[in-house]
This record gives C-alpha cells, sequence and structure tokens, in this order.
C-alpha cells in the first residue's frame, strides 16, 4: 500500500538546485539587459541634450559684439 | 523591428513554461527508475536541443551573411550563438546537479553524450574571444561566419556520432517511437516549446537592443558629427543605420 505524506522525496533538493540555476541564470540575463538598458537611456539623454544645443538660438560672443560697436 | 512583438511574445514564453513544469511536476508520472529527480529531465533535455538548434541555426545566419553580405546576418548569427552559450552553460550545470544525483557524480568523462556537449560548449566559448582579437570589422565578420558555419556543421555531426556509440550510462530521450508515457511525453513536449519560446524571445530581446543602440549611435553620428564618436574594439557586430 503506498501512503499519502505531505514530504518531499528525498532527492527534492537537487531537482530544486536545478531548476534555481535555470532561474539563476535568466535574472543573471535580465541584470545584464537592464545594465545595457541604462546605457541606452543616457545615450538618449545625451541625443537630447544635442537636440537642445542644436535648436537654441546662436547667441554672439562678447568680443564680436564690441567689435561690431566699433 | 524586433521588438513590436516582444509583450506577446513575453506573455506566451512565461505561460507556456509555467504550464510545462506544472505539468512536469503535477501530472507527468514519476519515473520508476530515478523517483522525483528525473523532473530534471523536463528543464534539461529541452534545454540542450534548443541550445543545439540554436548553433546550427547560427550556422546558416553565418550562410547567408557569407552569400550576401549583409551585415544584419552577422548580427542574427551572432545573437544566435550568444544565446545558445549561455544555454549551454545552464545544460552542464543542470546536467551535473542531475547526474550527482543520479550516478553520485558531478561529471562522468567515459560518457560521450557529455563530453561531447563540453566540446561543443567550449568550441563556441572561443566564438566571442575570436571576434574581439580582429580588429577589422569586415574581417572579423567574415572569419566569424566561416568559424560558425564549420562549428554549426559540426554540431549535428557530433550528434550523430554520439548516437552511433554504445553508451552504458547515458539515457536516449527518442531512441525508439515511445520510450516516453502519454502525459511524460505531453510534459516534455510543453516545456520542449517553451524553451523555444524563450529562445526566441531572448533572440530578439539581443536582436532589439542591438538595432536600437545602431540607430543611437547613427542619430549621435548625425547630431554631433564624426567626432562625437570613438570607435570602440567589440567582439559585437556594428550595424551601420
Amino acid at each position: 500500500m503506498i501512503l499519502a505524506s505531505n514530504a518531499l522525496p528525498d532527492n527534492a533538493g537537487y531537482v530544486a538546485a536545478a531548476y534555481l540555476v535555470f532561474l539563476a541564470l535568466l535574472v543573471i540575463y535580465i541584470g545584464i539587459m537592464a545594465y545595457k538598458l541604462g546605457r541606452v537611456e543616457r545615450d538618449v539623454v545625451e541625443l537630447n541634450r544635442l537636440a537642445d544645443e542644436d535648436r537654441a538660438p546662436a547667441v554672439p560672443a562678447p568680443a564680436e559684439e564690441e567689435a561690431s560697436h566699433v | 523591428m524586433y521588438g513590436s512583438r516582444l509583450r506577446s511574445l513575453s506573455a506566451a514564453t512565461v505561460v507556456t513554461l509555467i504550464t510545462g513544469f506544472s505539468l512536469a511536476a503535477f501530472v507527468a508520472p514519476m519515473d520508476a527508475d530515478q523517483g522525483f529527480m528525473q523532473k530534471i529531465f523536463y528543464l534539461h533535455v529541452p534545454m540542450a536541443i534548443v541550445a543545439l538548434c540554436g548553433f546550427v541555426f547560427g550556422g546558416i545566419c553565418a550562410v547567408m551573411h557569407l552569400r550576401t553580405d549583409d551585415p544584419k546576418w552577422d548580427l542574427r548569427s551572432y545573437v544566435a550563438i550568444h544565446i545558445s552559450v549561455i544555454l549551454g552553460v545552464g545544460v552542464l550545470l543542470t546536467g551535473a546537479i542531475w547526474a550527482k544525483a543520479s550516478w553520485g557524480h558531478w561529471w562522468v568523462w567515459d560518457e560521450p553524450t557529455l563530453v561531447s556537449f563540453l566540446i561543443i560548449f567550449l568550441l563556441y566559448a572561443t566564438y566571442t574571444p575570436l571576434r574581439f582579437s580582429i580588429e577589422d570589422r569586415e574581417k572579423q565578420a567574415r572569419y566569424a561566419s566561416v568559424f560558425a558555419i564549420t562549428a554549426g556543421a559540426f554540431v549535428p555531426l557530433n550528434f550523430l556520432a554520439v548516437r552511433a556509440a554504445t553508451s552504458l550510462v547515458h539515457p536516449r530521450t527518442f531512441d525508439s517511437a515511445g520510450n516516453l508515457p502519454g502525459a511524460m511525453r505531453t510534459a516534455f513536449l510543453v516545456c520542449f516549446a517553451g524553451m523555444i519560446l524563450l529562445y526566441v524571445l531572448l533572440w530578439q530581446y539581443e536582436m532589439a537592443h542591438k538595432n536600437t543602440v545602431a540607430q543611437l549611435r547613427s542619430l549621435k553620428r548625425k547630431l554631433a558629427g564624426d567626432d562625437g564618436l570613438r570607435s570602440r574594439r567589440s567582439a559585437a557586430p556594428e550595424l551601420q543605420v
């Protein structure tokens, strides 16, 4: 007769370890992707700044301004 | 656009993998010989098959790269191999855990299936350093494609050679038509489908990321001029947009 039991089988630790390794690999991969996403975000911020600089009206330098008055 | 279907693909992957692992844990019967530890099978075997198929896919993309000279194919090949190497690490680790539980050793050197997979993994572990060692981008792409084709052809040959060899320890998954009973087969196939989806998802993520970086570099070049970009030495292919 087979008795029902709530206890896990003897080798459950190995099975759990194998599935945890898989999960850990996925988490590490997601971490690396998050780091790469951070770099992309920094690039987008820099591009935004460059675009703003391009759009800003050119202000004449003080030396040029004085020369034009003379 | 690689990123357009990522949300639905992510959802499908998560649902399929959770369903597959649940079927393996609660529906598939206990193996008469190995008992509960046989549940590693539903993770280890699909991962191994998908990793090997990914290496072959990388080889096919490399053939397309050499035929068309389009750098996109080189990038596809690079990403395919990259994801397969990650899965390969998982295969070796889960395999070692299963071997310890089943045979009492983390590794068995006279077992052809194990050693052949390790050889393939080590072969592909040299792929990224090979790329990094070549500074010229065009040469790098061409040499890497030749490597990917040769190694990709080696994978099925190696698989067939191992099948032909008489193995004493490592079991065969599909050595005859019906060596997996119904519920086990269903659980295995769902896990296998989930692993394929995971591979495609990771591949799409990487491709979307590489394309975004290429677009950003192009935009930076337009806004800041060529001075705004320092060409960095890298193993990864660089797309010109």
